[in-house]
């Protein structure tokens, strides 16, 4: 049977081009990779190569043709005995019956593929979180600080389940560089608490090797501004394999450690992440305010069969907060906690954001303006209908972060209510974040690059008018 | 085709051989016929063939036991194959069908098969190099005997993170096999341009790691040497590396008008160091096949090629729904 010869793509977007050179004439005997014309593209002469064998029948396109369109027959094959002329008629005829069925979508499919988005997207979207307190009314509660509450939810989890470890710099013998690990070498053992050496993007590697091997890795990193040497292994390796694989592999690892400015640490060390994270399908970003969050939502993260990045705070691992007594405490990721009721304006933040916020909703109190503070907790993915419904009742809006401003959790959220909320708003909305400058030294400059519960005062004076 | 238990007998039998031809001509015919559906436009975007490498994998996967993982770069489509991977499955994939491993989602460069322990399929030069140290680490923590190939191209070799890998996985004494491929070529970036150092496995030796160069033409060469590499590891030894020298005949991807070498040198190795001639060599002059059995075998393997571009090209695309489908998994994929 006759094998048409066809003009081959040979680069991603090539759609024509020309057919430089024949090295085999009619007649010849081709065999399977046997180079026989070379093919100019936009960018190359190339060499084509035979994937059939047999006798070159006829050439259909002369060399020096200039666009010849990506799979026109160029020549056909016979075999032995075989008339060239007829045989490349009848192959002509059966590639026509052919092309049918390998045309690109059709415009009707197209269409659908426009509007598929919005529905399919809906049916795909996380189930609404529930909208229970956290806790049952009348749990004893008692205070802890988020860094021995970050160490408890570790503990409990490593003792749930032998395939949790945890692996980073300083984690074990020195019981942490923040000691946030303190005493889990002790329980635990050094095959579960594991020393690394200073080797971010190695270590990240290998605790995505480790998920996939069946794992569930705790990956400490010292902070967060080190991670960028890991990044590409957050970013491609652990938040893409379950899409690139259709579902086949995920990746079930934390990666935590302080993110965001500490104290005089100048810009290497002071940068939040959680615009940068929060950009990412496949991850989920978490950044608790609270102890009782840091614990809940931990536990959480390491039992959740996705990649998270769990975003604390060097400032606020000391302070202290109520923390319920039940065995089983978890917060759900994506859920956001509305932390004081008010009827005047909405503030929406998270980590230590929440500082300012409920300061500053303190101080507004005393003149009669009541803010709604919701602390996310979640940034991805993001508890918006809580969001939306709080600025449907006070009708106007302020974030306050301490990220870099363009492209902020905070302009997100704005156009999210953009979107579905437009009609309630009063007052336009106000992102309040860190100033557009890489993190000074400097004691005061450094209070200046922050943000400042005088801003949000200010911001929420100005949304109120008042 | 699976990874099997390998033979007691110290020489290779006749049965063994046919095996090797089978799946190293299946590799190659398989990668023409992707390199032809490339050619029509049915497979699309970045497409790096295997032709010429075949003895690697399909020696290596002749040392390897039943649960042993592999793991490598874009250049992958040999490694699913050698494993056991349908090819039906890994050539709709290349044309983004919904029968492909990844439903259509992943395409050449990244494909998965829980089922046949192959972790990828990485799209970053050097990336794979820690999560197979990663795999082994889970082994080793699990207490199961287990290896885990982890392959990487001569170019990927001057990655840092393949060095904090070999620092990690001997400190640790990780069961992982470093296979280096090297086929002369970083794309267009010949070794010699890319480096000072007279071999890439003895760069191992700075952490302690044993290695070896082997003849990736010679497929019981590249068996024998997977075999000693894997006792190595099961005996717990830590890591080992292979450094395995191959040559692609094709470009780095299809298109890669490849003008940094001379076509002269490619047919050279074509016409002398043939892995594929090498063993139907072997087979005729050892008579363990005839010329007739041979032809068999090639027309049942140009069968099974065609049948996987059948399947490829009737296989419909993926559902539009499948944009929005595993961005997040509700439950863990894996076993533990």
């Amino acid at each position: 049977m006759a094998t048409e010869i066809l003009m081959p793509a040979l680069s991603p977007t090539m759609e024509e081009g020309t057919l430089a050179k024949w090295l085999v004439k009619e007649g010849d005997e081709i065999t399977a990779g046997q180079i026989i014309a070379e093919i100019e593209t936009d960018k190359a002469t190339m060499e084509f190569e035979a994937v059939d064998e047999g006798t070159l029948g006829k050439i259909l396109i002369d060399e020096g043709t200039e666009g010849v369109k990506v799979n026109t027959p160029i020549a056909v094959l016979v075999e032995e005995g075989e008339d060239a002329d007829a045989a490349a008629a009848s192959a002509r005829e059966a590639d026509k019956a052919d092309a049918g069925n390998e045309e690109a979508p059709e415009p009707e499919q197209a269409e659908r593929a426009a509007e598929a988005p919005a529905a399919a997207r809906d049916k795909y979207r996380p189930p609404e979180p529930d909208r229970k307190p956290d806790w049952p009314e009348g749990t004893t509660t008692r205070s802890q600080t988020v860094r021995e509450a970050l160490r408890d939810a570790m503990a409990e989890e490593m003792r749930r389940a032998d395939n949790v470890f945890v692996m980073g710099e300083e984690v074990a013998e020195y019981q942490g560089a923040y000691k946030i690990t303190q005493g889990l070498l002790d329980e635990f053992g050094a095959r579960r608490v594991i020393d690394t050496p200073i080797t971010e993007h190695g270590f990240a590697g290998i605790g995505v090797g480790a998920a996939f091997g069946g794992l569930r890795p705790i990956v400490e990193f010292m902070t967060f501004n080190f991670a960028m040497q890991a990044i590409d292994q957050i970013i491609n390796s652990a938040a893409k394999t379950l899409y690139m694989s259709g579902g086949q592999m995920g990746c079930p690892i934390v990666f935590r450690g302080p993110n965001g400015a500490a104290a005089r640490v100048a810009a290497q060390h002071s940068q939040c992440y959680a615009a940068w994270y929060g950009h990412i399908p496949g991850l989920k970003v978490v950044m608790p305010y609270t102890a009782a969050d840091a614990k809940g939502l931990l536990k959480s993260a390491i039992r959740d069969p996705n990649p998270v990045i769990f975003l604390e705070n060097e400032i606020l691992y000391g302070r202290s907060f109520e923390v319920p007594e039940l065995d089983d405490f978890t917060v759900p990721i994506g859920k956001a906690r509305i932390a004081r009721k008010g009827d005047d304006l909405t503030i929406v933040t998270f980590g230590i954001g929440m500082t300012y916020a409920l300061e500053a909703a303190e101080k507004l109190a005393e003149d009669g303006i009541e803010a709604e503070v919701i602390d996310l907790r979640t940034i991805r993915p993001m508890d918006t209908d809580a969001i939306l419904a709080s600025v449907r009742k006070t009708n106007r809006l302020i974030t306050v972060e301490e990220g870099f401003p363009q492209s902020s959790v905070g302009n997100y959220i704005t156009s999210v209510v953009m979107e579905q909320a437009f009609d309630w708003l009063d007052a336009p909305v106000i992102n309040l974040c860190g100033k557009d400058v890489p993190m000074p030294y400097a004691a005061n400059l450094e209070k200046l690059a922050l943000v400042t519960t005088a801003e949000v005062v200010e911001a929420a004076r100005k949304v109120t008018y008042k | 085709m699976a990874a099997r238990r390998k033979s007691a007998k110290s020489n290779t039998s006749g049965d063994e051989l046919l095996q090797y031809y089978r799946d190293m001509l299946l590799i190659r015919r398989f990668e023409e016929k992707a390199g032809q559906l490339y050619g029509m436009g049915l497979i699309g975007g970045f497409c790096h063939l295997y032709i010429g490498q075949e003895a690697v994998v399909v020696g290596l996967e002749a040392a390897a036991d039943e649960g042993d993982k592999r793991v490598t770069s874009y250049r992958d489509h040999g490694h699913m194959l050698a494993c056991g991977m349908d090819p039906k499955g890994v050539m709709a994939e290349l044309t983004g069908r919904e029968g492909g491993y990844s439903l259509g989602k992943g395409g050449s460069m990244h494909m998965f098969s829980k089922e046949r322990h192959f972790y990828g399929g990485h799209g970053i030069v050097g990336a794979q190099v820690p999560i197979g140290a990663g795999l082994a680490f889970a082994d080793k923590y699990l207490g199961n005997d287990r290896v885990t190939f982890t392959y990487f191209g001569d170019g990927a070799a001057n990655q840092g993170q393949v060095y904090e890998t070999y620092n990690m996985a001997m400190l640790w004494a990780l069961p992982v096999i470093f296979v280096i491929e090297n086929n002369k070529y970083a794309m267009g970036t010949s070794v010699q341009r890319a480096t000072k150092s007279p071999s890439l496995w003895e760069r191992g030796a700075s952490f302690g790691i044993p290695g070896e160069e082997v003849d990736g033409m010679d497929v019981l060469a590249v068996k024998a040497a997977g075999e000693k590499a894997v006792a190595h590891c099961r005996a717990g030894k830590g890591p080992y590396i292979l450094e395995v020298m191959t040559y692609r005949y094709r470009g780095h991807s299809m298109s890669d008008p490849a003008k940094y070498r001379t076509r002269e040198e490619v047919q050279k190795i074509r016409e002398e160091r043939d892995a594929i001639e090498h063993v139907r060599d072997l087979l005729l002059t050892g008579k363990h096949a005839t010329e007739d059995e041979l032809k068999a075998i090639d027309k049942e393997i140009k069968g099974i090629v065609n049948d996987s571009a059948d399947f490829a090209r009737e296989s419909p695309e993926p559902s539009l729904d499948e944009l929005w489908t595993h961005v997040y998994a509700a439950e863990v994929p894996q076993e533990a």
